[in-house]
């Protein structure tokens, strides 16, 4: 079969643009297994995945993590469907609200964003890696304290947003602190105490 | 005074404090766990597909293509061939499959046919003589006459003369009566005639004017009259979680059901019918919801079909969670509520007339009625508002039905008017607090500490920024008011004799702090401390309480606690007091200790006093309400009052809010801390809906055009300015018992920032949101 052939090609085995298209097109319903291939599309060399189940292999909070999962699916999913880390949550499902935001390599990035085949290799460190036991970190502690949490849905991904930004910034601004932390949204109103997390926190809000 | 009575200060350790939230610890740890984050083993992805149509009629259905897909595990159609649709995004057909991925691919393997009907989404004011006046009355035009507190006999006349397009049946009538209808209203529903819903053919439904006095003559003869435009635009709910369910058969005829909800109590009713199995069959679970706002009491269409397909894949758990898409289109939405307004008023400032005809959407059930003019009784008053019927998901209780809309427009003539007298609004507002009846103390307590907190006298201007700069300064306040009593509550509480403390309710933690609340009036009580009671709620096994909604949790729960923790101190003091050699009545509970009130040195700890309990642990149910134990603990009716500052930039029409200030009553204040988080959150929901937030529907197609989150925008962090928030307590509120803050605070902030904005720029922006468009074509009429 021609479409079987063109889906093994040998990595720069000079795949056409028209080829890649038939490759990546969704809905070939074949049971297949096949590793990533790299081909040159548009003048870039694109890794390929499936279509099908692939293998992934996630680092996440210093474990090792695998599962079978279609290229389509998310880091987010990922982490929530196939590993029970329900911490982040889908709420926009295309990187507006930050609620499902994850530190990959140390950043900040919106999960729901990021394919979870693209975040292998990466170091992954979700809201539930932040702690250890029962301990929460200073930044948690402060939102307790500062009450900036009300149905608690937004609450872990602006955990992890604050923890990097206060990474960044130790000693914010309010201008900072508006720009920094305005990549995730809230329904419940709890910004005022957020706020007051992000500009209390100078002293004590190292992240663990 | 009796024992139930709300102690005083001196002798409440915890009750009026500021105490952190309860569940603070786990939601911000990242483990809390809600709905949407159910996972067990073996579960099932539910997706629906929704009709892309505003309006149509189902011609044909084939699912055979996805029935056959590797990994679909059922497939549920939910409206059947000819079901006439009456807005985009309805339920057609759902299906259960291994993964998102494989359910996804199922929705868009099923073929649905449409005959496409004609729809009308425009909320536009309707043109002069349409519309059926004293058309048969709806459900929705009957609780919203109910819940805007139409005199009875005008309810029933209206019954009388119209009929009603729903059949009420014994259920409806007997819990309307148990929701405080009068009797003799509920009665004329019983006996009113049936009549079929207005033909399709007016999208316009006109009440009857209502008219008091004699607004005539009165504006023909007052010192001032202006004429405005005002209103608010369809909002969502944009719950954070969205809508959602996971059913799971564990027998034949048992069903558990997971739900995103602020009703765990009243899901199981409203799912046996359907499921066709008894609802004691059916337990409701629900730990964390992720937002709710008005929008979550119904078990909805998805719930029902989560359960239908997991009985077709043999029982296993089935969850659905709608897409954010059909969240914003179908399962939350504020309706529209606009007005031409004449208000007229005396040399003083003293309000003489009012007149309003107003106009709105809420779906295709026509709209709500805004109680106007707000808050004040005017003495002369002609008024109309035409419902329209549009083809959009119906609209649900959002914060407060009804009272934003009506402040907007009130508190917009009122600032208007006062504008036109060269007078202070503060002034105009404050010499007609009579008007606001038995409130009316309330504000004018409220109102200077407002004044204080805004330095209003220092920085408030005439109308209209003089300075020469682009941007324009101004300010603006606003007065509103809600229920709130306690709804029906009941709490088990058990004290076991290792001196444990157990609590059981039905209820829910909307993110309001009920848990909090709960624990507070419970460890307060029984004189121990928070973390000496294990809470349980979000189990419909547990005693029933009433849903969230219209404030009334906090004073319910309250309530109940409060009668459940005195009962068992009591129990608990008879079994001690023979060890302490006193009198039950003798003994108090303080400090974690049981001891004599005359000689505190002959106490037991309570972990001592618990143990001579006996055996068996202790029991108690306290109820609300319970007139067997006076006093009644919540109350009705609170006032507040709010002032904005802003920046307009009349070269961008971007407005900012700088400072918004709330003074906020809400009877008794169990926990500071919680109380104003709920005013500041609603001070930030306010202004993203003042300046942010409309649902557009597209004219062509009938569909929301912005049903995601970068295009229907929410305020984020930099758009708050500075909040202030001052809770009114103590004397002249602390004895008016428990009532309830979630709708209140949200009422103000959309007219007070709206009022801002005509005062730096010297003209109204008609409707909210003040999106820099409207702002730049309110300016259009003005040189440069």
């Amino acid at each position: 079969m021609k479409d079987d052939d063109a889906r093994n090609p040998e990595p720069g085995s000079g795949v056409t643009r028209r080829d890649f298209m038939k490759i990546s097109g969704i809905g070939v319903a074949v049971p297949l297994l096949v590793g990533p291939t790299v081909v040159n599309a548009a003048g870039e060399d694109v890794t390929i995945h499936g279509p099908g189940k692939v293998p992934v292999e996630l680092t996440v909070n210093g474990k090792k993590l695998s599962a079978q999962l279609e290229p389509r699916v998310t880091l987010l999913d990922a982490l929530r469907d196939n590993f029970n880390l329900t911490g982040a949550k889908r709420v926009c499902d295309r990187g507006v609200c930050g609620a499902c935001t994850v530190l990959m390599d140390g950043k900040a990035v919106y999960a729901c964003a990021v394919l979870a085949v693209d975040a292998q290799g990466n170091k992954i460190t979700t809201i539930e890696g932040l702690t250890e036991g029962d301990a929460l970190t200073p930044v948690m502690q402060a939102f307790v304290d500062h009450d900036a949490q009300q149905c608690g849905f937004c609450t872990p991904g602006f955990i992890v947003a604050t923890t990097r930004f206060l990474e960044q910034h130790p000693n914010p601004t309010a201008e900072d602190v508006r720009h920094g932390l305005s990549g995730n949204f809230c329904r419940c109103g709890t910004y005022d105490g957020i706020r007051a997390v992000a500009l209390a926190n100078k002293q004590e809000g190292r992240a663990s | 005074m009796s024992e139930y009575q709300w102690p005083d200060p001196a002798t409440r350790p915890l009750l009026g404090k500021r105490i952190s939230r309860v569940d603070g610890p786990v939601k911000v740890a990242g483990r809390a766990k809600y709905t949407y984050d159910y996972n067990p083993a073996g579960l099932l992805a539910g997706k629906i597909l929704g009709c892309p149509y505003a309006h149509a009629r189902i011609t044909s259905i084939d699912t055979s293509a996805a029935e056959k897909m590797p990994g679909v595990k059922a497939v549920k159609i939910i409206q059947t061939p000819g079901t006439e649709i009456f807005w985009a995004g309805d339920e057609v057909v759902g299906v259960a499959a291994v993964d998102e991925q494989t359910a996804e691919d199922a929705i868009r393997a099923i073929k649905v046919q449409y005959e496409v009907l004609p729809h009308f989404v425009s909320d536009a004011e309707p043109p002069n003589n349409v519309g059926s006046e004293g058309g048969p009355i709806s459900r929705d035009d009957f609780e919203d006459m109910e819940d805007n507190q139409v005199p009875d006999e005008q309810v029933i006349a209206a019954i009388k003369k119209n009929g009603i397009s729903f059949k009420p049946d014994d259920k409806y009538l007997k819990a309307t009566q148990e929701s405080g209808v009068d009797p003799k209203v509920v009665e004329a529903l019983r006996n009113a005639k049936y009549a079929e819903g207005k033909a399709a053919t007016s999208p316009y439904k006109k009440t009857a004017v209502q008219k008091q006095g004699d607004p005539d003559k009165t504006f023909a003869s007052a010192a001032a009259v202006v004429e405005g435009l005002y209103g608010a635009s369809c909002i969502t709910h944009c719950c954070l979680e969205t809508h959602g369910a996971a059913s799971e058969w564990t027998g034949d005829k048992d069903l558990v059901v997971h739900i995103s909800t602020q009703n765990l109590s009243g899901i199981a009713p409203q799912m046996a019918e359907p499921i066709g199995i008894p609802a004691g069959n059916i337990q409701v679970l629900q730990q964390y919801v992720g937002g709710g706002f008005g929008s979550k009491f119904s078990v909805d269409r998805w719930g029902i079909t989560s359960a239908q397909l997991s009985k077709a894949a043999g029982g296993k758990p089935v969850k659905i969670m709608l897409e954010r898409a059909a969240e914003q289109e179908v399962a939350g939405m504020r309706p529209s509520d606009f007005a031409r307004v004449k208000v007229a008023a005396d040399k003083d400032g003293k309000l003489v007339a009012w007149e309003s005809r107003s106009w709105g959407t809420g779906g295709i059930g026509g709209g709500g009625t805004p109680p106007l003019p707000y808050i004040f009784e005017v003495p002369n008053q002609r008024k109309q508002n035409v419902a329209i019927a549009t083809n959009q998901g119906s609209a649900r209780a959002w914060r407060a039905p009804n009272h934003p809309q009506a402040a907007v427009i009130t508190m917009g003539a009122i600032e208007d008017l006062a504008a036109k007298l060269n007078m202070d609004p503060y002034d105009v507002i404050s010499r007609n607090l009579e008007l606001t009846g038995t409130r009316s103390r309330i504000y004018r307590d409220e109102l200077p500490i407002a004044a204080e907190l805004m330095e209003w006298k220092k920085n408030w201007h005439p109308r209209g920024d003089k300075t020469p700069a682009p941007v324009k300064h101004g300010l603006g306040l606003s007065l509103h008011t809600w229920g709130g009593r306690g709804h029906n509550s009941d709490c088990d509480l058990t004290i076991h004799p290792d001196g444990s403390v157990e609590i059981k309710m039905a209820t829910q933690d909307l993110g309001t702090g009920c848990r909090t609340v709960i624990t507070i009036v419970a460890a307060d009580t029984l004189g121990i401390p928070i973390d000496n009671i294990k809470l349980l709620i979000g189990d419909s096994r547990y005693p029933v309480s009433g849903g969230s909604g219209g404030s009334t949790t906090t004073g319910g729960v309250s309530s109940s606690t409060r009668r459940a923790a005195v009962d068992a101190r009591n129990q608990l003091f008879a079994a001690v007091a023979p060890a302490l050699k006193a009198k039950p009545e003798e003994l108090e509970a303080v400090n974690a200790t049981v001891r004599v009130k005359s000689d505190p040195n002959r106490s037991l700890s309570w972990k001592e006093a618990c143990s001579k309990i006996g055996a068996m642990p202790l029991t108690i149910r306290g109820k609300n309400p319970d007139k067997a134990k006076p006093p009644d603990l919540t109350n009705s009716g609170v006032g507040g009052v709010q002032m904005a500052d802003v920046s307009v930039d009349t070269e961008t029409g971007i407005v900012r809010v700088n400072k918004m200030v709330a003074v906020q009553d809400c009877g008794l204040v169990i926990d500071v801390k919680t109380a104003e988080s709920q005013v500041l959150g609603a001070l930030i929901m306010g202004i993203s809906y003042a300046l942010y937030e409309e649902k557009i529907l597209d004219p062509v197609t009938g569909r929301m055009l912005n049903p995601n989150m970068e295009f229907y925008r929410l305020a984020g962090i930099a758009d708050i300015g500075e909040l202030k928030v001052h809770m009114m307590t103590g004397k002249g509120y602390d004895e008016r018992g428990v009532i309830g803050l979630a709708e209140p605070p949200v009422v103000s902030p959309g007219a007070a920032i709206s009022n801002a904005v005509a005062n730096a720029i010297g003209v109204r922006v008609p409707f909210l949101p003040l999106t820099p468009d409207r702002v730049l074509e309110a300016l259009g009429g003005e040189p440069g």
